[in-house]
């Protein structure tokens, strides 16, 4: 780990940051006039640290996580990974998309193991990789299935593995979760704490839920209506390893009031 | 995975049924009405036509499968460049798109005579006729399924650090082979159309050549014996486009079977 600099927040006691953004803006100039999209966001996410990301539908959430992979630039500000200014920052990240996009040609396997082709590595050495994980993600009859044959959760959990695979440091999670019903979704974030607490990954993890945000993540960020801007930034004081019975805990519902609060402050200011 | 057998089985019933009924029904009105053999044969006689002359129809059959065949080949070649090429540049889509469509409305009947007089009796201007016949729904298809391909998993293999190249073989490719195929199951169907057109504008040998020659002899049992060798010529390069398309992408059949 190289020395680094005092940083203006220290939060996680002594960990260097993986990811910051400094003033980032986008303005999107469409057919259809101008689209302010985010407005000056300013965050970090720590090495092994969980944040999460809740703001309303179309504050910028996608956005914010297309820039940081790199598919997009920002208007202004500066992105930096591993504390150093990324301008390009294709395939120094693990991003899954909103949709799981599973490619419906290629069986679970060889969708599992797409980031790692494109890296270059052996199709045989990918697979063996892959196929050693699918037991964890709960495939492990399904190598050969096609996305077609797959249930919902099944699908996110393979798109997720795909995700994992490239031993990237930052997984960037689009609502991962956002398309299932709500009994799988809470089987999957259930699942999403174990596997957490065995990889110890960077994550940041963007979501509408309120509870979904509380219920995994070390941090939870608020963002406020378009244009978003970080409004809230709420350390979760939960102990870990977490199941779903801390959803009744009193620090639970207390933060996600105040988490909502903060949402529906953000709503106020902006309408 | 083929866990369907009875499937296909109830797939061809029904057209075979209703085929054999129109035979049997065909049969007997020529019967009844003592029709001349030379007006309309009976399926009888044509039967009995085929296998009189079979030594001359398998030759004759012979030809224009080659020709079918070279020119469904080349056209698959033809129409899967041309369209790359489309998807490819802004250039080639604006100058080259417009002229392949307005082909379609140039009648390759009328530019068939042309052939002849520029290439002569052999087999090059049957194969040419057969290539302008398919070359149409291959490249039209394979461009739509170029474009077809979801934007947002191109954007997945960009952020997963993929090159034009990669996004090319991994998503562009694969999602325009279904496409493809089922331009390619047209060309199928009407590559043979474009052989006995090719004959029939001038030859020495081939189905179109031999319906000609029977037609104007009155030797009508043997134009239908012609007629059902190259149906079942077209028949089998669709069944063979067919098979193909299970072998390739036994996913589509899932992805169907899902949808409804
Ligand atoms: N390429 C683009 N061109 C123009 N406007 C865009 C573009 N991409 C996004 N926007 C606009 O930017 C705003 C933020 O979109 P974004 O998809 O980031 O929101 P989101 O928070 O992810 O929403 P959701 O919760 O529905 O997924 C929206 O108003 C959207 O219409
Ligand atoms: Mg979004």
């Amino acid at each position: 780990m190289q020395p680094r600099d005092t940083q203006r927040e220290t939060r996680p006691e002594g960990r260097a940051p993986r990811l910051a953004l400094r003033g980032v803006s986008k303005v999107f100039d469409g057919p259809r006039g101008r689209v302010e999209a985010l407005r000056g966001v300013d965050l970090t996410v720590y090495e092994g640290e969980f944040v999460a990301i809740v703001g309303p539908s179309g504050c910028g959430k996608s956005t914010l996580l297309n820039i940081v992979s790199g598919l997009d630039q920002p208007s202004a500000g500066l992105i930096l990974l591993d504390d150093a200014p990324a301008t390009s920052r294709l395939g120094r990240t693990a991003f899954m998309p909103q949709r799981d996009l599973l490619l419906p040609w290629r069986t679970v396997l060889d969708n599992a193991i797409l980031g790692l082709e494109i890296a270059g590595v052996p199709r045989r050495e990918a697979r063996a990789r892959a196929r050693a994980l699918l037991p964890r993600f709960g495939l492990a009859d399904f190598a050969d299935a096609y996305p077609a044959m797959l249930s919902g959760g099944m699908r996110q959990r393979a798109a997720l593995l795909r995700t994992v695979l490239p031993n990237k440091s930052l997984l960037l999670l689009d609502e991962p979760f956002g398309a299932l019903d709500a009994l799988t979704r809470a089987a999957m974030q259930e699942w999403l704490l174990g596997l957490w607490e065995d990889l110890r990954r960077t994550i940041l993890f963007v979501t509408h839920d309120i509870e979904e945000a509380v219920l995994l993540a070390d941090r939870v960020l608020v963002m406020s209506p378009r244009p978003g801007r970080i409004v809230r930034d709420a350390p979760v004081p939960l102990p870990r390893p977490r199941d779903y019975t801390v959803v009744t805990t009193p620090e639970f519902v207390v933060l996600r009031a105040e988490l909502l609060a903060a949402l529906r402050a953000g709503e106020g200011g902006a309408g | 995975m083929s866990a369907h057998p009875q499937g296909w089985r109830r797939g061809w019933l029904p057209p075979a049924a209703l085929l054999l009924a129109g035979v049997a029904l065909w049969e007997a009105l020529v019967q009844i009405t003592q029709t001349p053999r030379w007006f309309l044969p009976a399926p009888s006689a044509v039967a009995a036509a085929l296998g009189e002359n079979w030594r001359l129809l398998a030759r004759h059959t012979l030809v224009t499968a080659e020709e079918t065949l070279l020119g469904f080949a080349l056209a698959c070649l033809l129409g899967v460049a041309v369209a790359t090429a489309i998807a490819f540049s802004r250039l080639v889509e604006r100058t080259i798109y417009p002229l392949v469509v307005a082909s379609q409305a140039v009648p390759i009947i009328a530019v068939a005579p042309l052939l002849l007089v520029w290439f002569g009796y052999d087999l090059t201007p049957k194969v040419i006729v057969v290539v302008l016949f398919c070359f149409f729904p291959i490249t039209v298809n394979t461009v739509d399924g170029l474009r077809a391909a979801d934007r947002a998993a191109v954007d997945l293999l960009r952020s997963m650090g993929a090159g034009p190249g990669q996004v090319w073989r991994l998503v562009r490719l694969p999602s325009a082979l279904p496409y493809l195929i089922s331009g390619a199951r047209v060309a199928a169907a009407v590559s043979v159309v474009g052989a006995l057109v090719g004959e029939w504008v001038g030859s020495a040998a081939g189905l179109g050549y031999f319906m000609i020659r029977s037609a104007s002899q009155f030797l009508t049992d043997r134009v239908f014996a012609a007629v059902v060798l190259s149906a079942l010529l077209g028949l089998v390069l669709f069944g063979a486009v067919s098979l193909l398309e299970r072998l390739l992408l036994p996913w589509q059949r899932l992805e169907r079977r899902e949808r409804t």
